[in-house]
């Protein structure tokens, strides 16, 4: 076998939770990293305005309070005993992330600096609480720099642009996976007795979305063709400000300075909404409560944005209505220069992509799709489990977006994620070497990437006229318009006809490059498989979940319905053929009840 | 707008020189240049390779000299480029793979090489290391590096030799030398007083002018020679 590998533990993916995985599992395994980017150019990069761990630096705060947010936050549907385990876990996690050298920005006494975010909030007086530890509002470029330098300083094995094709199951158990080294064409097998997928999201189904072009939901995608089951794929978060048209994020930190939502009225509608935190309130709340902004002819000039205003006025004159003060009980006020330093990339990239001055004028802004809450269901270790029961598969583990714990259920509140990655890809790379140490490699098949080659070759010796370049934009202009932030039966309907026309013309598309160095274009369309395959289950889990919850609105079933569906929903393809399955939610503390912010 | 984009093309697999080709499109002056690559792929030729994945400036994917001057197309706008006429090439010194791909590997070994990577082996505090915003704010602008190569690529003194670590690395130097937790700065210092070191730097400013992140980059490595030159950090 040419180009074989072997290693005790693989991780697919190099963002914030394949590379806590790699360093954890490199301390007693051999480890080996494959990307299909460079590390440093991962999505977790891109996340902004911070990680959420209450270390109570300015302002008092427990992890009880964080646990509670976030099961409120996730309309009950997250698992309660693994959002416990990551609010506790996260305020060590935080610290671990300083001492390995993340740049925190900090408090006037030398300590790790917060801002408030939407949905978090003092359970006592219901405001908001800054949880957000942050890195001016680069917090995801710091975390993700931090870890790559730790493995590097650690020797972790990397393989960067190297793109992980199909995964290798042998007797029942994970045996490594088939990968695609870009610069040469080569495929090469990684045999291992430890898998653990940390691919990111699949966020480019949409047509506004805020995610890379990387985000195409290769692990579920590769996971779902093995027969393997994905978890409440219904679920997908419209974040409420995304640059107007491009649906670049703006984040949520801007309203934790201060930053308020505003209509062609002039109105501040959230106090509408959310009489409470008001724009503090959690994504899903907000985008929907914009849309309806929209519909009834509030957004500027009519048209589909509205306003995301931080001049200091404005954040001045709101402050004092909400009677905000600073930790030593001062009233809350900031300058121009003060946002400049708390906010350098939104000014930039409002500058550069909207010719606004954010300081000065406010920022056009509309729903972006932003992230996943389904995907690959895991327990609270970061193992892979296959059906109702919780059956781990073993030696084959998930952690970070690709991920389903579920600790953001029906709606993740900003901050979790960075959370998540670093608690969960942590746990997964442990138990993915405790694994591997006591366990040997499973003999491969003969020719390990044949189905591969396979499905690769179907592709480069079609002799259609159909652009790929196309199908993605229809796929993604309709589910947009029709599984979006509000969702009605008749549309889904139309969305699936449409998604599975888009699947049959794929099969029919043009591919002149048939080269092998950087075949760019052969990848695009095996991601784009990916990405119809992910739209068609999304639409059929989100066609049967008949109430709304989280991001999950129908306008049909518009109330939450926790005697039928207070339960995670479970998809698998089987012989071409789609079934679905639910398994209960884990309730420890926190009854369900209404959710009002 | 109509829009002559000219873009550099090499296939190693059968060409023995690269050449350059047009493709008219129609773009909104609020169009990317990486937007219109996209399309120029997604409806032209599908065979044209270039690197992106974020698109807005953050994963630095996508640096490549376009009208001459090392841009991330997806930061560079079609009404900034100024006229009609976009031309666009892979950034200068490294290896060209395969159209706009370079061979990046060498830049990312220079990083490497200078220990990018917090020092400090004393026992850590249960809670967080303090630093006073002061200290915090002596590195803020080297951590915004993210390691694009559009300054490094953009210096002579790297044209003339892939040996020399160039300003990426010596920004990931500085970031690290200036925080008040680091142990290694000595240690980074002497490896940066090399000849490959930051005496190949001649203050041209290219690497400033080039920096999408407006890192200031002369000064940085300005800092990290005083430092060397006195033998201490300020």
């Amino acid at each position: 076998m040419g180009n074989y590998h072997q290693f005790d533990v693989i991780v697919v993916g190099a963002g914030g939770a394949g590379l806590m995985a790699a360093l954890y599992a490199s301390k007693t395994a051999s480890t080996a990293v494959l990307s299909k980017l460079y590390p440093t150019r991962s999505h977790t990069g891109t996340a902004q305005g911070g990680v959420g761990a209450a270390l109570g630096n300015e302002g008092e705060d427990h992890a009880e309070w964080h646990t509670f947010d976030s099961v409120k936050g996730s309309d009950y549907l997250g698992d309660q005993d693994a959002i416990e385990f990551m609010c506790f876990e996260a305020i060590q996690a935080v610290y671990e992330l300083e001492h390995m050298g993340l740049p925190f920005s900090r408090t006037p006494d030398g300590r790790i600096a917060q801002r408030p975010f939407g949905g978090h909030t003092n359970n006592i007086t219901g405001k908001p609480v800054p949880r957000a530890c942050y890195a001016a509002d680069r917090t995801g470029h710091m975390i993700l720099q931090t870890l790559y330098q730790q493995c590097i300083k650690n020797n972790v094995n990397f393989f960067d642009e190297f793109q992980v094709l199909d995964m290798l199951i042998e007797n029942g158990k994970a045996a490594g996976v088939i990968a695609l080294e870009l610069s040469t064409g080569e495929m090469h097998t990684f045999h291992a007795k430890s898998v653990i997928f940390a691919t990111g999201g699949h966020g480019r189904i949409w047509e506004i979305t805020s995610n890379a072009y990387s985000f195409t939901g290769d692990g579920p995608a590769i996971l779902m063709r093995h027969g393997l089951p994905l978890e409440d794929m219904e679920f997908f978060q419209f974040h409420p400000t995304g640059i107007y048209r491009l649906g670049i994020l703006i984040t949520e930190g801007v309203r934790g300075e201060g930053g308020i939502l505003i209509n062609d009225k002039g109105e501040r509608f959230m106090e509408k909404y959310a009489p409470k935190v008001k724009d503090l309130a959690s994504r899903d709340v907000i985008s929907r409560a914009m849309y309806l902004e929209m519909r009834e002819g509030r957004g500027i000039g009519g048209k589909r944005y509205l306003y995301l205003d931080m001049r200091p006025e404005t954040v001045n004159k709101y402050a004092a209505v909400d009677g905000r003060k600073r930790q030593d009980g001062t009233p809350y006020v900031v300058t121009g220069e003060e946002l400049l330093a708390k906010l350098p990339d939104i000014v930039d990239f409002a500058r550069t992509y909207l010719g606004v001055d954010p300081v000065a004028q406010p920022m056009p802004v509309n729903p972006t799709a932003h992230y996943a809450m389904g995907g690959i269901p895991t327990n609270k270790y970061g193992e892979v489990v296959i059906d109702e029961q919780n059956t781990v598969l073993p030696g084959l583990y998930a952690a970070g977006e690709c991920a389903c714990v579920s600790v953001h259920g029906a709606n993740r509140l900003g901050t979790n994620s960075l959370l998540d990655l670093i608690v969960f890809g942590k746990y997964a790379g442990l138990k993915a070497a405790e694994y591997a140490n006591g366990a040997s490699f499973e003999p491969l098949p003969a020719d390990p990437s044949a189905d591969i080659r396979q499905q690769l070759d179907a592709i480069l010796s079609s002799h259609g006229e159909e652009k790929a370049y196309t199908i993605g934009n229809e796929m993604k202009a309709i589910m947009f318009d029709e599984v979006g932030v509000f969702r009605i039966q008749a549309g889904m309907e139309k969305a699936l006809a449409k998604v599975r026309e888009l699947q049959e013309r794929l099969k029919h598309v043009r591919t002149p490059d048939h080269g092998k160095p950087f075949n760019t274009e052969l990848m695009n369309i095996w991601e784009l498989g990916n990405l119809l395959d992910l739209a068609e289950i999304t639409t059929v889990s989100a066609l049967a979940r008949t109430e709304s919850r989280g991001g999950h609105a129908r306008e049909d079933y518009p109330n939450r319905d926790d005697v039928n569906w207070l339960k995670h929903s479970l998809i698998w393809v089987e012989d071409g053929k789609i079934r679905l399955s639910y398994k209960p939610v884990v309730i420890t503390k926190y009854q369900p009840k209404e959710r009002v912010y | 707008m109509e829009v002559t984009l000219k873009i550099f093309r090499f296939n190693p697999e059968t060409d023995k020189k690269p050449h350059y080709e047009s493709y008219k499109v129609q773009a909104e002056p609020t169009d990317r240049v990486l937007d219109l690559l996209e399309y120029v792929k997604g409806n032209f030729d599908g065979t044209l390779s270039f690197r992106r994945s974020c698109a807005h400036g953050i994963c630095g994917s996508d640096a490549l000299r376009i009208n001459g001057r090392n841009r991330l197309a997806c930061k560079m706008l079609v009404k900034e480029v100024g006229g009609t006429k976009i031309t666009v090439e892979p950034i200068l010194g490294l290896r060209v793979l395969k159209d706009l791909i370079v061979d990046m590997e060498p830049f990312f070994d220079n990083y490497r090489s200078v220990m990018p990577y917090l020092v400090n082996d004393e026992p850590a505090p249960k809670q967080e290391r303090l630093q006073t915003q002061e200290d915090r704010e002596r590195f803020d602008d080297t951590t915004k590096c993210i390691l694009c190569a559009c300054c490094t690529t953009s210096c002579p003194s790297f044209w003339a030799s892939e040996q020399y670590v160039g300003p990426a690395a010596i920004v990931a130097a500085h970031r690290f030398v200036f925080d008040s937790r680091d142990r290694a700065g000595a240690e980074r210092l002497r490896i940066l007083n090399d000849q490959f070191g930051v005496y190949r730097c001649h203050t041209i400013f290219n690497c400033t002018e080039a920096c999408p992140r407006e890192i200031q980059v002369t000064k940085a490595v300005g800092e990290v020679k005083r430092a060397i030159a006195v033998g201490k950090l300020d």
